[in-house]
């Protein structure tokens, strides 16, 4: 697949901003009658609320915690609260904890995101070719999914507590996986693997039904193999489904915070940087610092996005380019 | 002894809340809450028998207000969070704060709790040791009504050691000579990486005579006997004298170390003593304890010591009451009460001398106990308490344990020198708020 004019995401922001702005955007074009004009405002009106609600509650904290980022405020020294610049983002950026955690965090976000492709993918296939009882295999493939994440937690926090904890006696009865630290970023990649790869394998199977039969039959003509018309003819016409999955769980996976949270509380330097702003904003009450990191996560957070659409060309789902080839 | 000394408390008998609950639906008893609507919310951390506590009070209220047992989550970051978000929010629905004694300086400081004036100030203090009444003070002012204290001490079996060791030193080598004659050899505390661990480092440092913070808590200061305390850490942990999963004890897993035998030496706070006396009935009389050992010979070890005090918040719409509700709590009959009945030893010197039962209406008995029975070790609290010492007192403790905590886990990877100049450096920006918490 080659790359194309401008990427599918820019062209649906592009197209949406043309409709907000309406005429007045494009000079050259007709006049509209009063009659259009008269709607487009009626439309704007009708949009205003929502667009407003919008901001209000997405835009603001935004915004706040820009501005708590740039300043020196701790709810426990209130007098001393301060402008100070940038100084926090050198203090964070400058400290061995947050580079630990953001190591951390990486790590657990290429390693549980590629096992939950490779799972994913196999479960979708699963669940696409499943012939009798599809709906219940369908359903079962997803319940892990359906179980809130903390309370997984728990269980598989239960369950690897030594003496007790029916795993840790199958299998390492005579250890404490959960305070040595590769085991236990293991088990926390476990647990982020079985309560993930159901939402891995859903969007790969709407990647799936896009793949026309006529072709894996043409192709079977010709002589490829199943590996082959895996590797030559669905993979690519996947393309689009498989890299917004990736997307969309590479950025789910680089915020963890629950697992993490039950697990191990971040103990061995087992942190994910959204535990690290929790331990400063929340526990440690410091609102410049916790605010740093928070606008520090959200620029990491649109960097994979802008890597993922700019460079690899994911398509927004949905668009005009997912899929219709 | 079936209720004994406990760290904080266990699952609640709800009895009394469910009794009060069927009556108020009922609408008979004045005890029950007839006060007009007018309710003091006591934010406090879970304790088995604290709702009679209440209801002594609610009864000693007469009807004028009724006061109301909120529990707080069992953990106590999840305690300290619950009440800082909220006030932080300026919250006005919390009338009395159950607060840790390293938490004092924090809320005050940051304007949450009141100060304790006149009257007051008076009563909140008469006959409190002064250990537990300095917990509550910040810049010279009072701020909360110490409620109960804590200390730890030193447990050993009188089998192993007849004589329990009176320094560090002698309790290493003790331990040494104990392992290479077969015998159980453990020294163990808590080692995991939390506030136990941070505990066990400050009562060091201050029995060697030195200093974490500077005496207004602005600086650090880290002198050599700080060095000396992470020299002793070091030893004890890297020279196989103790669990080789001491990194993951905390209070009961090490308890539980020395109830399995293991161990020769546990140094923990009186909560131990119900347990072994309900699990290992038969080895209570050579269960032994002893004041904390000393760092240098001949300077008695300063035990850091921990509990609640009472504060009030400054959002509170009722303060007089909430002051009244909060000292009606801490008084000496409901501090005896929470001694005897939840384990939570009493700020108050004179309810250690106390020799009548819980009811002195009726004879000493299991079930009605005395300061005697339950704590057999009561003058060895007290000694220890009149030298205790306090953990270092400023706003940012939260932040200065969680980076103590980190640079001294795991014990045994301790260098002295290079240890103390990241812990200066660390807590440094902790102090001022400026360094990342990890």
């Amino acid at each position: 697949m080659t790359q194309q004019g401008p990427s599918p995401a820019e062209t649906v922001v592009g197209s949406t901003m043309l409709q907000q702005r309406g005429g007045g955007h494009r000079k050259a074009k007709p006049a509209l009658s009063e009659g259009k004009k008269a709607e487009r405002k009626l439309g704007l009106l009708l949009c205003a609320p929502a667009a407003i609600v919008m901001l209000a509650v997405t835009g603001w904290p935004i915004i706040y915690s820009v501005w708590l980022s740039l300043q020196r405020y701790d709810l426990r020294f209130p007098a001393q609260q301060e402008f100070v610049g940038f100084d926090n983002y050198a203090a964070v950026l400058s400290n061995g904890y947050w580079w630990t955690a953001f190591g951390t965090t990486m790590g657990l976000t290429v390693v549980s995101v590629a096992i939950e492709f490779v799972l994913g993918m196999a479960l979708a296939l699963i669940m696409h070719r499943t012939i009798v009882a599809r709906g219940l295999v369908r359903t079962v493939a997803l319940i892990p999914y359906g179980i809130v994440t903390v309370v997984a937690a728990f269980s598989w926090y239960y369950a690897w507590t030594p003496k007790t904890g029916y795993l840790a006696n199958l299998l390492a009865p005579d250890s404490a996986l959960l305070t040595e630290k590769l085991p236990s970023l293991l088990l926390i990649v476990i647990a982020e693997v079985w309560k993930t790869t159901p939402f891995m394998a859903l969007l790969l199977m709407a990647g799936l039904a896009l793949v026309p039969d006529d072709l894996l039959k043409a192709a079977s003509m010709d002589g490829a193999n199943a590996w082959q018309r895996f590797t030559k003819v669905m993979v690519p016409v996947m393309k689009p489904a498989i890299l917004v999955a990736l997307l969309f769980r590479t950025l789910d996976a680089f915020r963890i915070f629950d697992n993490i949270f039950v697990l191990t509380k971040g103990a061995q330097d087992t942190s994910s940087v959204s535990m690290q702003t929790y331990n400063n904003l929340v526990k440690g009450l410091n609102l410049g610092i916790g605010s740093t990191m928070a606008v520090l996560i959200f620029l990491t957070v649109a960097i994979i996005a802008f890597v993922f659409i700019k460079l690899f060309g994911t398509a927004a789902p949905g668009s005009d380019e997912g899929g219709k080839r | 002894m079936g209720k004994g000394i406990t760290r904080r408390g266990r699952p609640p008998a709800r009895a009394v809340a469910v009794f009060c609950t069927g009556v108020l639906a009922a609408g008979t008893l004045a005890a029950c809450g007839s006060s007009g609507g007018l309710k003091i919310n006591v934010y406090q951390a879970p304790e088995d028998n604290f709702q009679s506590v209440v209801d002594n009070c609610n009864k000693q209220a007469n009807g004028r207000y009724e006061i109301v047992y909120n529990k707080l989550p069992r953990g106590s970051d999840d305690q300290r969070l619950q009440m800082a978000r909220r006030l932080a929010a300026g919250d006005q629905s919390l009338d009395v704060l159950g607060l840790d004694v390293t938490w004092v300086p924090e809320f005050a400081e940051a304007g949450w709790a009141e100060e304790w004036t006149g009257q007051h100030k008076e009563t909140a203090s008469a006959g409190v040791l002064p250990a537990p009444l300095k917990t509550a003070e910040w810049n010279g002012k009072l701020y909360g009504a110490p409620k109960n204290t804590n200390v730890q001490l030193l447990w050993y079996d009188d089998r192993v050691t007849p004589k329990p060791p009176a320094t560090w030193d002698e309790m290493i080598a003790q331990s040494k000579q104990l392992k290479a004659q077969g015998k159980p050899y453990q020294i163990v505390f808590t080692g995991a990486q939390y506030e136990g661990l941070v505990v066990v480092y400050n009562t060091l440092v201050q029995s060697a005579g030195g200093h974490i913070l500077s005496e207004d808590g602005k600086s650090v200061v880290l002198d050599e006997g700080a060095v000396k305390a992470l020299e002793i850490l070091k030893n004890v942990t890297a020279s196989g004298i103790t669990d080789p999963s001491l990194t993951t004890f905390q209070e009961d897993e090490t308890r539980q170390a020395f109830q399995q035998g293991n161990a020769a030496f546990e140094l923990n706070w009186p909560f131990v003593y119900p347990s072994f006396a309900k699990e290992k009935k038969a080895d209570l009389p050579h269960f032994k304890w002893a004041k904390y050992p000393e760092v240098n010979p001949g300077d008695t070890a300063k035990t850091t010591i921990g509990g609640i005090d009472f504060a009030v918040s400054t959002y509170s719409q009722h303060k007089p009451e909430a002051f009244e509700a909060a000292l009606c709590l801490r008084s000496p009959e409901n501090q005896k009460f929470s001694a005897l009945k939840d384990g939570v030893p009493p700020t108050l010197e004179s309810i250690y001398g106390d020799d009548t039962p819980l009811d002195p209406s009726k004879p000493e008995g299991s079930d009605n106990p005395s300061m005697g029975s339950t704590y057999p070790m009561r003058a060895t609290i007290v000694d220890a308490l009149k030298t205790a010492s306090l953990r270092p007192l400023t706003p940012a403790y939260q932040s200065m344990s969680t980076v103590m905590s980190k640079v001294l886990s795991p014990p045994a990877e301790i260098d002295p020198r290079k240890t103390a100049d990241r812990l200066r450096k660390e807590l440094n920006d902790a102090l001022e708020s400026k360094g990342v918490i990890p």
